[in-house]
């Protein structure tokens, strides 16, 4: 396959005399730790995955071992695709885009590495406590307190170093791009703090600090606003520096991004009570919940078509650039993501698909479609640039995993959606005696056949994976690590 | 003053900070400045010549 690729080439340009001169070059040394480590989180994390979906067409597969049981290794999932590897990517690109947006090196560069490795000290960790059991049981926040007590050390060195290096920018603006990873920073150390909040019994034990239908809504307050900010805005960070470097002219409008900014900012933080419809929490709270959801149709939107709009005029470029696929149709699985979520938080719609793998059927369309794919885009484009390479090892590679992934993708998505209606559908059925007409283990026995197909988009997904840690790994074999020159001076514009 | 006409009233007043935002973004002023904010991943060498901006 590498003879298929562009022919290697020598590091462009020998860097060497600059590399030890802090001030000269931008630091690419955390940017490349957490770049590999995404490849290497993403394995991991889609693996179980992959594994968890097999127990649930085969439940055998857990061998009665607790520590493989199903309800353990689901969080162990969850937590390490979105934070080991989504977050892996976002300090990745966060750091590598705010150093060259602002001119400057990034601040405080001890601090930077402790965010590596305290982050991954946080993931090692996550990996060890969940499969025994350690959970505070809150979804997508299950890591007990001292662990919760790590990610707030590192989470507020993370924020020292981003905002410091902004503070210290040499150019008069700060790009939109940073907007939104300053948003996604700032956001996060709120709602972990918030979420986090409980009573220590015993160094892994511990109970909320809240209690009932509270208890809810601080965990669906949380659980939103970490799809909201850990899995949009700082993706949309991604989105707002690669798609306009890969294609090579700027953004459509800037000033769609700016509004797009404030909008998602002044409406996210309320769409959580879409979680809990017909629950024990308030009529009222609930359709707010309802309205903020469909009203963040148009951010979402908007933000979308500023993206797609900066395609115009170079479409024929996404022919024979992989990297570009990657990044536009993970836009464009943020747009049907973004359109399904509000139709699902709508109540009567909800009260089909809530508890069904429909809901399983849009996370993953939002998170193997939106942030794997805009993740893997990002880190295509960066690779290369770390390592002083013009282009991956193999690009056919590269268009090889696009097509795995997506295949992987419409899949496990459909799949889940027809299994999810056709739950809806059996759950409610109901005799003109008004007994149920379907028990619940008929609805699980008939959503096997759904299980299969599911696993067998996950399996692809993660091959593909694997298809990019071989191409990671070629491209970076021997090669020297380069940091690239700051500009001399601030860039002028009349 | 009962709480709730203060909810009322902060929510006013983020509508209509997000309505001068809006206005303030479409305004004619502020063109040049966001032009030159969007060309600013552009400043600089680049560290490659991936095949995406071959020539």
């Amino acid at each position: 396959m590498g003879a298929g690729g562009l022919p290697q080439e020598k590091p462009f340009t020998d860097r060497s005399e600059t590399r030890m001169e802090d001030t000269k070059t931008y630091n690419y040394t955390v940017v490349r730790q957490f770049a590999l480590m995404t490849v290497v989180w993403g394995i991991v994390g889609m693996l179980v995955g992959v594994l968890i979906a097999a127990q649930l067409r085969w439940p055998e597969l857990n061998f009665d071992i607790p520590w493989l049981s199903y309800g353990r290794l689901r969080p162990l999932h969850t937590n390490a695709v979105i934070f080991a590897f989504g977050g892996s990517a976002l300090f990745a690109t966060s750091y590598y885009v705010v150093q060259r947006t602002c001119h400057v090196r990034l601040f405080a560069g001890g601090l930077a590495a402790f965010t590596f490795w305290g982050w991954q000290a946080v993931i090692v960790l996550a990996a060890i406590t969940l499969p025994l059991g350690i959970t505070s049981g809150k979804e997508y926040g299950e890591l007990e307190w001292p662990i919760d007590i790590l990610i707030t050390l590192v989470w507020v060195s993370y924020a020292v170093v981003f905002f410091g290096t902004i503070a210290k920018r040499k150019t008069p603006h700060i790009y939109v791009a940073n907007w939104f990873f300053g948003a996604f920073i700032l956001t996060v150390a709120l709602l972990h703090l918030v979420e986090s909040a409980a009573v220590p019994v015993t160094l892994w034990k511990s109970y909320s600090a809240y209690a009932g239908v509270q208890d809810a809504m601080v965990q669906w307050w949380y659980g939103h606003n970490a799809v909201g900010f850990f899995l949009t805005a700082g993706f949309l960070g991604m989105m707002y520096y690669f798609i306009p470097k890969q294609v090579g002219r700027p953004v459509y409008s800037y000033r769609l991004s700016v509004v797009h900014f404030w909008s998602l900012i002044f409406t996210y933080m309320w769409a959580g009570p879409h979680h809990l419809h017909y629950t024990a929490l308030p009529d009222w709270a609930q359709s707010l919940g309802m309205v903020f959801s469909l009203i963040l149709l148009a951010p979402s939107w908007g933000g979308m078509i500023n993206g797609m709009m900066t395609m115009s005029g170079a479409w024929h470029k996404l022919r024979q650039d992989p990297i570009l696929k990657f990044l536009v149709v993970s836009l464009s699985f943020y747009g049907m993501s973004t359109f399904e979520g509000p139709m699902m938080s709508i109540k009567t719609v909800n009260a089909l698909s809530h508890y069904t793998d429909w809901t399983i059927g849009h996370v993953h369309s939002g998170a193997l479609g939106w942030v794997g794919l805009v993740s893997m885009g990002s880190i295509y484009y960066l690779i290369p640039r770390l390592y002083g390479r013009s282009a991956m090892y193999s690009v056919p590679l590269i268009n090889m995993h696009f097509w795995m992934a997506t295949i992987g993708i419409v899949l496990y998505i459909a799949a889940m959606w027809i299994a999810g209606v056709m739950q809806g559908l059996m759950w409610r059925a109901v005799g003109t005696d008004g007994t149920l007409t379907y028990t619940f283990v008929e609805s699980v026995k008939a959503t096997y056949p759904f299980y299969t197909i599911r696993l067998l988009g996950g399996v692809l997904y993660l091959a593909g994976m694997l298809v990019m840690a071989y191409n990671v790994l070629r491209t970076i074999a021997g090669q020297t690590t380069v940091n690239a020159p700051i500009p001399a001076v601030a860039a002028a514009h009349a | 003053m009962d709480i709730n006409s203060l909810r009322s009233i902060l929510t006013v007043v983020a509508f209509a900070v997000f309505i001068a935002i809006v206005w303030w973004a479409y305004s004619g002023q502020n063109k040049a400045a966001f032009d030159e904010a969007a060309r600013l991943p552009f400043d600089g060498e680049d560290e490659g010549t991936g095949y995406g901006e071959r020539k």
